[in-house]
């Protein structure tokens, strides 16, 4: 038993690290290709990316704060692929919950300390998130309606929603672009040192370990996980469905909406009308790569944090459109479905 | 060649199959199966559920390749490679669900055979479209859209599509299940239509009062052979209850059991009269009444059960498949809303409590879908074994999961009821039907049970594990005292381990009989509804 077992395990664990690199190189590759296509020098754009992004100090902190809302995101994300809810409404979620913040966090200043403030904050931002998910929840949990379509559909209105909010009761008068109020640079989320990091980023590196204990060593978490598995088998170990679709929505898109808060109280201080990061649209595909483990979600948002915050600055300098980070991530994708499907066929001739 | 054996009437054979074999992993579907089909009439083909019929069909209509046997069609030795090969040799078939695009009219739905090169030809095909409505006797509007007929409407539509090459053969597969009885009047007029027209028609069904009606001449299957035919004349002779008395004893094979299994039955079955007797005289231990439930559109719900079982009483229930055995099941083990009616368990009243209140007063559900609702594909055998305690202070202190707790419990389980198990981590889906069963039986076993629902105990089990399955039934369960319900369409089965055996008939029990000897014709009858006429 261990003669036959032991030599296998050695290729095994190769092919571990293999399934996780051979996509990365091939997109790196790809993309270089692309490049020349367009005339740019790809060495030259890799070198900034990495220069700007992970060399440079102030690269290497801006890389670091830009986790912050992608690791919250993420963790919500975790929650709700798990249970088998695919919440795409992310950007909605975090955009309505931004402005709401940036325009209650300059208003409450006046009236309490700024931590408490913040702390209020939060909690408005978790609670207006989750609310953006009820709908969906709803119809998934009463009707059966898709929440792919749902989500996606309350995200867009989520969007403009916000925007409303921004132009109309949330503008500054003071400004002459439509934008919230904007909160003082000292009463933004405290910096870790004398770095530019807020301490965001350590909320929510802790936010994505405890999703990732909750859904592993807890009992919610393991009915979360049955409920993903096969709704049908919770309903026959008496778990109540409903009940827990609207906690993993709440969840889910409660941290989207403390992303929000984070990317506001930390970096930006005010939102501009139209303003949208789409940070889900490129998590979700993160959130898959590392198949929903909290660790691996860390390792991958720092790896496209590194490309986001270098990409921008390559995109400076070398006239690269900087929608070009977008076209790696897809490339990545595309590469680790193609790995996938290798190493799946692989396992089955094995296997039989 | 020697064209030998030219009956008088060949020309009349449809089809002849001649030792058709088709085996899959582990089981022969169908093994020498001989049969004709003649034109002009219609001919039955009854079996329980795993008989080989659905194999059988998917031989004739090219779905399936049979592994030795020759198919002869109209006198000609063929090999019939793809569906469209059947269609072209005038063979079609129509399945048990409507397989017509919603959106699209019914003239452009028969058009959709027709290979992509050739452009669609409107006034040919609806030349062809009205030669088969007058043949059908159907006033379907060609240009109606098929989503807005009703379900027999679109069946005739089908028929069409299978009979557009020739109307040589044609197979129904349950056709009758998904219609009104209106419905089912106004198909039974096609059908004989077109036996007139000289049709063969094939007709799929474990109804046995519908195969009295239609068919001219009727089949039976059971284990992948033919156990028997009646012919026209055979039917004429009998009345409906002798045929369907004839056809019950083919279908589930009581004159073929091997003696010294008949002499176990009824000592086990003696001792056991004797116990249910003296229990029977107290108060019933469960008691349904008037209970009804709502159904989704292709599951029939309860429509007023009223049963009484006593304490240490097995009770089978029997009947056709989809009269209500799965609303009963879920009913009592908590999964399902009763929209009426009440259930008393020990006396108090249960029917509003879930599925967890009812486990806390010791009900017990092994449902008949091991892997559709009663494991968590992906997770470990383990976990699969607490699935039913999650949160339960054995195995959570304080809200954390105790895993070292939870595999050394599903070792323990492993070794206690002999899964079949690699590790107590292994995924569940990784291990046998049987083996699965094990852990279900696993899960389920309580000695201070007061309910325990089987479904479908045995389904698709091999030989060794469906006895130890109906063994431990038939002690009780491991519960002295509980009330063991066991649902089953193999009424061998339920005559080895029960009591008495109520027949359900849809959504209601048409009657409960004591198992015994005589009780298979009696019980064959209830099935057939017979008793509610």
């Amino acid at each position: 038993m261990t003669d036959s077992s032991q030599p296998r395990w050695a290729p095994e664990a190769l092919h571990r690290v293999l399934r996780v690199l051979l996509p990365i190189l091939l997109a790196l590759g790809a993309g270089a290709v692309l490049l020349v296509i367009l005339g740019k020098d790809p060495l030259a754009y890799y070198g900034y990316v990495l220069k700007r992004g992970l060399y440079s100090p102030s690269g290497f902190e801006a890389s670091i704060t830009r986790m912050a809302p992608l690791l919250l995101i993420a963790a919500g994300l975790i929650v709700a692929f798990r249970a088998g809810l695919w919440n795409l409404g992310v950007d909605g979620q975090f955009l309505l919950a931004a402005v709401f913040v940036s325009a209650l966090t300059p208003a409450l200043l006046p009236f309490m300390p700024a931590i408490a403030a913040i702390v209020l904050a939060f909690l408005v931002a978790v609670a207006v998130g989750a609310a953006w998910s009820l709908i969906p929840a709803f119809l998934k949990a009463r009707h059966g309606i898709n929440e792919i379509i749902s989500t996606l559909m309350m995200s867009f209105l989520g969007v403009s929603f916000a925007n409303v909010l921004i132009k109309i009761p949330f503008n500054d008068p003071s400004t002459t672009v439509p934008q919230t109020a904007t909160l003082p640079v000292d009463d933004r989320l405290a910096r870790l040192g004398d770095s530019t990091v807020h301490w965001g980023v350590v909320l929510a590196v802790i936010m994505v370990v405890a999703v990732h204990y909750l859904m592993e060593r807890t009992s919610l978490g393991l009915k979360l996980q049955i409920v993903g598995t096969n709704p049908r088998t919770a309903i026959h170990c008496g778990l109540d469905v409903k009940r827990l679709t609207f906690v993993a929505f709440a969840i889910s898109a409660g941290l989207a909406g403390l992303a929000g808060a984070v990317d506001v109280l930390g970096v930006h201080g005010t939102i501009r009308a139209d303003w949208n990061p789409a940070y889900g649209i490129v998590v979700i595909p993160l959130v898959f790569l590392a198949r929903f483990n909290g660790f691996a979600v860390i390792a991958f948002v720092f790896f496209f944090a590194v490309l986001m915050i270098g990409g921008e600055s390559a995109a400076r300098r070398l006239g690269v459109p900087s929608f070009f980070v977008l076209v790696l991530v897809a490339l990545l994708m595309l590469f680790f479905a193609v790995i996938e499907f290798l190493d799946h066929a692989r396992r089955n001739r094995a296997g039989s | 060649m020697r064209s030998s054996s030219v009956n008088p009437d060949s020309h009349d054979v449809a089809i002849a199959l001649n030792g058709i074999t088709k085996r899959f992993p582990g089981v022969v579907a169908n093994d020498r199966i001989s049969l004709t089909f003649r034109r002009g009439e219609v001919h039955a083909l009854l079996g329980e559920n795993g008989a080989g019929k659905s194999t059988l069909i998917a031989i004739m209509s090219g779905m399936q390749r049979p592994d030795s046997g020759q198919i002869q069609v109209a006198g000609r030795s063929v090999r019939i490679t793809s569906p469209s090969a059947a269609l072209r040799l005038g063979i079609g078939t129509v399945y048990q669900h409507v397989l017509l695009v919603p959106s699209l009219t019914v003239l452009e739905n028969l058009m959709l055979g027709a290979p992509w090169w050739r452009p669609c030809n409107r006034t040919a095909t609806l030349k062809r479209f009205e030669e088969l409505s007058a043949l059908l006797s159907t006033n379907v509007a060609p240009d109606s859209l098929v989503g807005r007929l009703s379900l027999g409407q679109q069946q005739q539509v089908e028929i069409m599509r299978a009979l557009w090459h020739g109307e040589l053969v044609l197979i129904l597969d349950e056709p009758t299940s998904m219609l009104t009885p209106q419905g089912v009047a106004e198909l039974g007029v096609v059908v004989r239509r077109l036996r007139d027209h000289g049709v063969a028609v094939v007709f799929i069904t474990h109804k046995l009062k519908e195969a009295y009606d239609l068919a001219d001449r009727v089949s039976v299957l059971r284990l992948g052979r033919v156990v028997g035919e009646l012919g026209p004349e055979d039917l004429r002779a009998k009345s409906e209850l002798e045929a369907i008395d004839a056809v019950v004893a083919m279908m589930f094979g009581r004159e073929e059991e091997p003696e010294d299994l008949k002499t176990t039955l009824l000592g086990g079955a003696r001792e056991r009269d004797g116990l249910s007797v003296a229990e029977r005289s107290g108060e019933p231990a469960l008691s349904m009444r008037g209970c009804h439930s709502h159904g989704d559109p292709g599951e029939c719900p309860l429509a007023g059960v009223d049963l009484d079982v006593w304490p240490g009483e097995i009770l089978g229930i029997a009947g056709v498949d989809g009269n209500g055995q799965k609303h009963f099941a879920e009913a009592l083990a908590g999964q399902r809303r009763l929209s009426a009616g009440s259930i008393l368990l020990g006396g108090e009243a249960v029917e509003r409590t879930d599925v967890i209140q009812r486990r806390a007063r010791g009900v017990r559900y092994i449902t008949d879908e091991r892997l559709g609702e009663g494991t968590a594909a992906r997770h470990s055998v383990a976990t699969n074994l607490i699935l039913k305690e999650i949160g339960k202070s054995a195995f959570w202190r304080h809200g954390l999961t105790q895993w070292r707790q939870i595999n050394e419990h599903g070792r323990k389980m492993i070794a206690e009821h002999d899964i079949r198990a690699p590790s107590e981590r292994t995924t569940i889906e990784k291990l046998s039907g049987g083996n699965i069963q094990k852990v279900l039986l696993a899960r389920e076993w309580a000695p201070d049970a007061s309910l325990v629902i089987f479904n479908k105990p045995t389904y698709g089990l091999d030989l060794q594990t469906t006895k130890r399955a109906r063994d431990w039934i038939k002690s009780g369960a491991g519960a002295p005292g509980a009330v063991i319900i066991v649902i089953s369409n193999e009424l061998d089965e339920l005559i080895e381990v029960c009591h008495r055996i109520a027949v359900i008939d849809r959504g209601r029990i048409a009657g409960v009989v004591d198992a015994g000897d005589g009780a298979t014709s009696e019980i064959g009858r209830l099935m057939t509804g017979a008793e509610a006429a």
